[in-house]
């Protein structure tokens, strides 16, 4: 398959400086379209920038960036791309049917369609009993509800949701989390940035670390788990216990009656357990580890930057 | 319905639910009010006084200048603050990320609301200039000269104040847009006076100064050409007005004002494509 039809979004070496000053030093990403992708950083990153870049909203620098196999902001391809911007404001003296219809207008869907479209959209982001009001009587919670209907309006191959989460409730926060499923089913890409790293961990398939205005590093979700680590909470154990397991794993922590081990392999978890029964020890808990996604952002990009 | 129509069709209707629209109507008609009253008065005035009938067609004809005077004022106004805040507000706010997005030009969206606004201050100068000249046709049978030409040259002031400020709008903040805007009406106004009292005085070098400020913003020579080709034949002929009788605004400067409100709106175009948003 050539790269063009593979690829959602390819980047290369993009940059992007403003009054001189380099917010964006030179991206460098592929995306494979059906992916659903999160873009993680602290504040000032450049993930806005990025994703404004994307969508041609701003300009480069320099460096390449192709969307949906044609140049960043392509005409064209807008109409096959969704995006819901970090803090979506549109006309308030409109109501939320009218909202819609306007970008389904915009977007060149015809009347026809839309009739049937937009009640759908409006029950799908749970807000048919607000269709009449005025978007001045919004919540900001509702304001990205209706902000995410409208970059749903043209079955979008490619969706680029910035901080969709934000000002949502808990509620809110699983109609996103439900919503990136179904266009991951359907077949759509989703470009996530998000500062919730717990939404990011449910919902994507692979992540990339954005620092200072440089990707430190893309990573598998599933790449998360399978550290080799378990917990073990255990009581009445032989003083020699640790010495038996070596020839499967070394402890890394101990704090009281928790223990923490690095297996040589995960073949090895079994070995040890049966070893700490047979030695006489009381297991409360035995817990393959895997690492969050909180504590390698937190392990890239230093806490004292703030989120 | 194409996306500049779309555009037209929302900035006619954000005028209409913002009240900006029966605002303005209500104006309107609280102006023709207040004139109509006024004229009434002048009326009753010349009976008791038995002025000659030229001299009362002379005072009707220059109360029906001060009227459209006013309402060229008031255009002038009117057209800054409602287009002032529509594309510097907009992009202030991110609003204008939801829409260029979409499969459309940037031209497309500025053009669509430079159509909407231009077509809603049109029907504005329309309802005040045929609706002051009607009624004071109706109380006195005085009527504007050249209507036509008077109404196709305010309008034509307006919407080069329109792309003026719609070019401001791609560049400055609201503030400094509406600032700049009518700063510079400002002076264009004071240079139009300039010029009149430099012709009045034969004074070449006021006259020069006067011509540079029309240059700089030829707004209110487009206001002066409209006052000439509207009043009364005997204020043409004997040449004095408070409007244009001394010094009247060629048709080079019509074709300038034109060709000004064109470079305006292709720069506000040219703009808006090529900045970040």
């Amino acid at each position: 398959m050539p790269e063009a039809d593979r690829l959602a979004i390819s980047t290369r070496g993009l940059q992007k400086s403003f009054n001189g000053k380099l917010a964006l030093k030179g991206l460098t990403l592929d995306v494979p379209r059906g992916e659903v992708f999160g873009f993680l950083g602290p504040n000032g990153a450049g993930k806005s920038t990025s994703i404004k870049l994307l969508l041609g909203l701003i300009t480069p620098t320099s460096g390449q960036a192709t969307v949906l196999g044609r140049p960043a902001g392509d005409r064209a391809t807008r109409a096959r791309i969704g995006f819901l911007p970090e803090h979506f404001r549109f006309y308030d003296w409109l109501t939320a049917a009218e909202l819609l219809h306007v970008h389904g207008r915009l977007y060149g869907i015809s009347r026809d369609n839309l009739r049937q479209r937009i009640p759908m959209l409006l029950e799908t982001v749970g807000l048919t009993p607000h269709r009449q009001k005025k978007l001045r009587e919004f919540s900001k919670g509702m304001l990205q509800r209706i902000g995410l209907a409208q970059a749903l309006l043209n079955d979008p191959e490619l969706l680029f949701l910035d901080e969709p989460t934000s000002g949502l409730d808990p509620i809110g926060r699983k109609l996103v989390r439900d919503i990136i499923k179904q266009q991951r089913e359907r077949g759509a890409t989703v470009f996530l940035n998000s500062h919730l790293l717990s939404e990011v961990e449910v919902t994507c398939d692979r992540v990339a670390f954005i620092k200072a205005g440089k990707v430190i590093e893309v990573r598998e979700m599933s790449s998360f788990s399978g550290q080799n680590q378990v917990l073990i909470r255990a009581r009445s154990l032989p003083s020699n216990a640790w010495d038996g397991i070596r020839p499967w794993a070394s402890p890394v922590s101990v704090n009281g009656d928790r223990w923490v081990l690095t297996l040589q392999s995960p073949d090895a978890a079994p070995l040890v357990l049966r070893y700490l029964v047979e030695q006489g020890a009381e297991i409360f808990e035995f817990t393959p580890l895997k690492l969050s996604l909180e504590e390698r952002f937190l392990q890239l990009i230093e806490t004292d930057e703030g989120l | 319905m194409n996306r500049i129509a779309i555009m037209a069709a929302l900035t006619f209707r954000e005028a209409a639910r913002k009240k900006i629209l029966w605002m303005a109507l209500l104006a309107a008609v609280g102006f023709m009010a207040l004139f109509a009253t006024a004229l009434h008065f002048q009326l009753e005035g010349f009976h008791l006084r038995r002025l000659r009938p030229v001299m009362q067609r002379e005072i009707l004809s220059g109360m029906l200048m001060m009227g459209m005077y006013a309402i060229d004022l008031l255009v002038v106004v009117i057209t800054v603050l409602v287009s002032v805040d529509t594309l510097s507000g907009e992009i202030a706010s991110g609003t204008i990320q939801a829409i260029v997005t979409k499969p459309m030009r940037r031209s497309e969206l500025l053009l669509g609301k430079w159509l909407g606004f231009a077509t809603m201050l049109t029907l504005y100068i329309a309802a005040m200039i045929f609706g002051l000249n009607e009624l004071t046709r109706l109380m006195s049978g005085v009527s504007a000269r050249h209507l036509l030409r008077g109404f196709s040259l305010i309008c034509m002031e307006s919407i080069l104040l329109l792309s003026l400020t719609f070019f401001f709008g791609t560049c400055f903040s609201t503030l400094t847009n509406g600032v700049l805007a009518l700063g510079l009406h400002g002076l264009a106004f004071l240079g139009g006076w300039v010029e009149q009292a430099g012709a009045l005085t034969q004074t070449q070098k006021a006259i020069d100064a006067g011509i540079i400020a029309s240059l700089i913003l030829p707004s209110e020579a487009l206001w002066r050409r409209a006052a000439f080709e509207m009043q009364s034949p005997l204020t043409t002929a004997v040449n004095f007005s408070p409007f244009s009788g001394a010094s009247i605004p060629s048709r080079a400067m019509i074709l300038y004002a034109a060709v000004y409100t064109l470079f305006f709106l292709v720069l506000a175009i040219r703009r808006l494509q090529t900045r970040d948003l």
